[in-house]
């Protein structure tokens, strides 16, 4: 058996420390690494520092569970079920976490300067805008451990003057990243069926990549049509089996969003007492995937189950 | 004159009638899903939907509810990513139409999705741009959606997160972007456009069911109202294709409560 093959809590365990900047993959409702961010929960990792783009329901828990520190990121949101994410806006309004602004296209485009190495990255995007006028961090933090010196800088085009200003961002690399794919062969191999967001970028950045799956194919199976695939296997340290780990978010080809799950998040997470006692019956007794499952359900895993041509689950009632 | 549709249908079918044949639209969720959809049914055959997430031309048999629904990921020319995506909204050879939504415009169109009060003491935190300020700053042209109320079309922004037209006149230009600037505000009482020469808003139409003075009233502050007419009433086709064909659920356009003159769903 492939030594990287291991459970969340060895995962979570071994790779990720208090402090660490840990970049998040999926978007808003789909393919966020849940299985291994309960985990996190459970472990009461403390002061993380998040780097994402559109975080949404992953994000929600980290922070609502005080397990963040400080945050890069474009977009908190859990799409309709909350269009700000409720844990977040709570947060930033009672000064928890420390919050720093940037764009999708300056985030991916960060994690993409982090995994060629690039010494910075340039765009027009922001020009003129707050995003590139105010830094959220503050001075004291500049330059030590993984903040970045500057937030961003704007400076003449660096070849041609006439072009005007640009804006250059430090690149990330992020201590960890998670991920969760559709697929991961015996030998490690990745693949991520549907929309793959910034998630390839986000784990050729990292120092450390985990990935959680839904299923693990023998390698003959994964190399038969490498195409498909978009992680090598020597990128990746730990790979956890978890069915249903992306769940209360999509997995395209596997499982829908889960309407009702999101829906009642909405209602118990504006509250402390009623969200620590959604983590009291949803995250930290429940030790293995399993056991979560056990607790979703059966009848709710077959009404979010994806029909195989679409990748959804048709007529779901989605109100 | 009876109203026999509602507030968000109008916006829907006022921002669709905008959209040309051959644009390649960069869709958010919500309205700018109804809208883009409606165009390509009834006027814009070929225009094209993708989203920042890298969902290039879904077919969009259901409705998705989130730019990373699953929904966007079927029947599509390509399944990509953001950079992918992301570099389409900028490809000098496509002409792009972006639909954004905010919680603040001002007169210049620039756009706060990110917070109230201020970046040391915010009183409220939006998501945040997203991909706003990039299609905004990137984009041939912005498409923007708001709800009509003072509070929200303020002189300054609590927080600039995407760019308009700066501070009018050449200012985009000068700044540095290429092309871009938003051609339209489509709102719950009208749509309102930017002055050729100063860029600033003006009003362009007002609903059957509502009145400039009406617009004036909700707006904070001073907007042209001399260029006004009234916004044709939707069609017979344009209100079946959007009840029956593309949200029959009703997931965006909300209850069926129409739009009576004095209640404009506010």
């Amino acid at each position: 058996m492939n030594k990287k093959f291991m459970t969340a809590a060895e995962a979570v365990e071994r790779f990720i420390d208090d402090g660490d900047q840990i970049a998040i993959g999926g978007f808003t409702v789909t393919r966020n690494p849940m299985a291994l961010i309960r985990e996190i929960l459970r472990q009461r990792k403390k002061e993380l520092y998040l780097v994402v783009h559109s975080q949404g329901q992953g994000m929600e828990l980290l922070i609502g569970a005080g397990c963040v520190r400080r945050v890069e990121l474009a977009y908190g949101g859990v799409a309709r079920f909350a269009p700000t994410g409720i844990r977040f806006r709570k947060a930033v309004k009672e000064k928890q976490i420390e919050v720093e602004d940037y764009t999708n296209l300056h985030m991916t485009l960060r994690f993409l300067a982090g995994a060629m190495s690039m010494p910075f990255v340039a765009t027009r995007s922001g020009l003129e805008s707050d995003i590139v006028r105010l830094s959220g961090f503050s001075k004291e933090s500049r330059g030590k451990g993984r903040v970045p010196r500057d937030k961003l800088k704007v400076i003449d085009h660096p070849l041609d003057p006439e072009q005007g200003k640009v804006v250059v961002l430090p690149p990330l690399n992020p201590d960890v990243t998670l991920i969760h794919a559709q697929a991961v062969g015996e030998d490690g191999s990745v693949r991520i069926q549907g929309l793959t967001f910034a998630d390839v970028e986000q784990a050729k950045a990292a120092r450390k990549v985990i990935v959680s799956c839904e299923k693990i194919v023998p390698t003959e199976e994964i190399r038969r049509d490498p195409d498909r695939n978009c992680l090598p296997h020597f990128l990746v340290d730990a790979v956890v089996h978890a069915p249903y780990g992306a769940h209360p978010t999509a997995c395209h080809m596997f499982y829908d969003y889960d309407p009702d799950h999101l829906n009642m998040f909405k209602r118990i997470a504006p509250d402390d007492d009623t969200f620590r006692q959604y983590l009291d019956e949803w995250v930290y007794p429940l030790e293995t995937q399993q056991a979560y499952l056990d607790k979703v359900g059966e009848k709710q895993i077959e009404k979010i189950k994806a029909d195989p041509d679409l990748g959804y689950a048709p007529g779901l009632d989605r109100r | 004159m009876e109203i026999d549709y509602t507030a968000n249908e109008m916006m829907a079918l006022c921002a669709g009638r905008l959209v040309n044949n051959g644009d390649i639209l960069f869709a958010g969720t919500g309205l700018s899903m109804l809208a883009a959809t409606v165009a390509k049914r009834i006027h814009a055959h070929e225009a094209v939907v993708f989203f920042e997430t890298g969902g290039i031309d879904p077919s969009l048999i259901e409705l998705p509810l989130a730019v990373g629904d699953p929904r966007v990921m079927v029947g599509t020319s390509v399944n990509s990513g953001l950079a992918d995506a992301l570099s389409l909204l900028a490809h000098p050879k496509l002409h792009t139409v972006a639909f954004l939504g905010a919680a603040q415009i001002d007169p210049y169109g620039n756009l706060n999705s990110t917070l109230l009060g201020s970046y040391e003491k915010p009183l409220q935190r939006f998501p945040g741009s997203g991909g706003a300020c990039d299609a905004a700053s990137m984009a041939s042209a912005t498409i923007i959606f708001m709800q009509h109320q003072r509070r929200r079309f303020v002189e300054k922004l609590d927080y600039f997160t995407s760019p308009g037209w700066l501070t009018g006149g050449d200012s985009r230009k000068e700044a540095g972007f290429q092309r871009g600037g938003p051609i339209a505000v489509v709102t719950n009482l009208g749509l309102l456009k930017f002055d050729d020469r100063t860029r600033r808003m003006v009003l362009s139409e007002f609903y059957p069911f509502t009145t400039p003075d009406e617009i004036a009233e909700n707006t904070g502050f001073d907007i042209d109202l001399g260029r006004a007419v009234q916004c044709s009433p939707p069609t017979k086709e344009e209100l079946t294709t959007l009840r029956e064909q593309i949200d029959p659920q009703r997931l965006i356009l909300g209850p069926l409560k129409t739009a009576a003159a004095g209640d404009s769903g506010r």
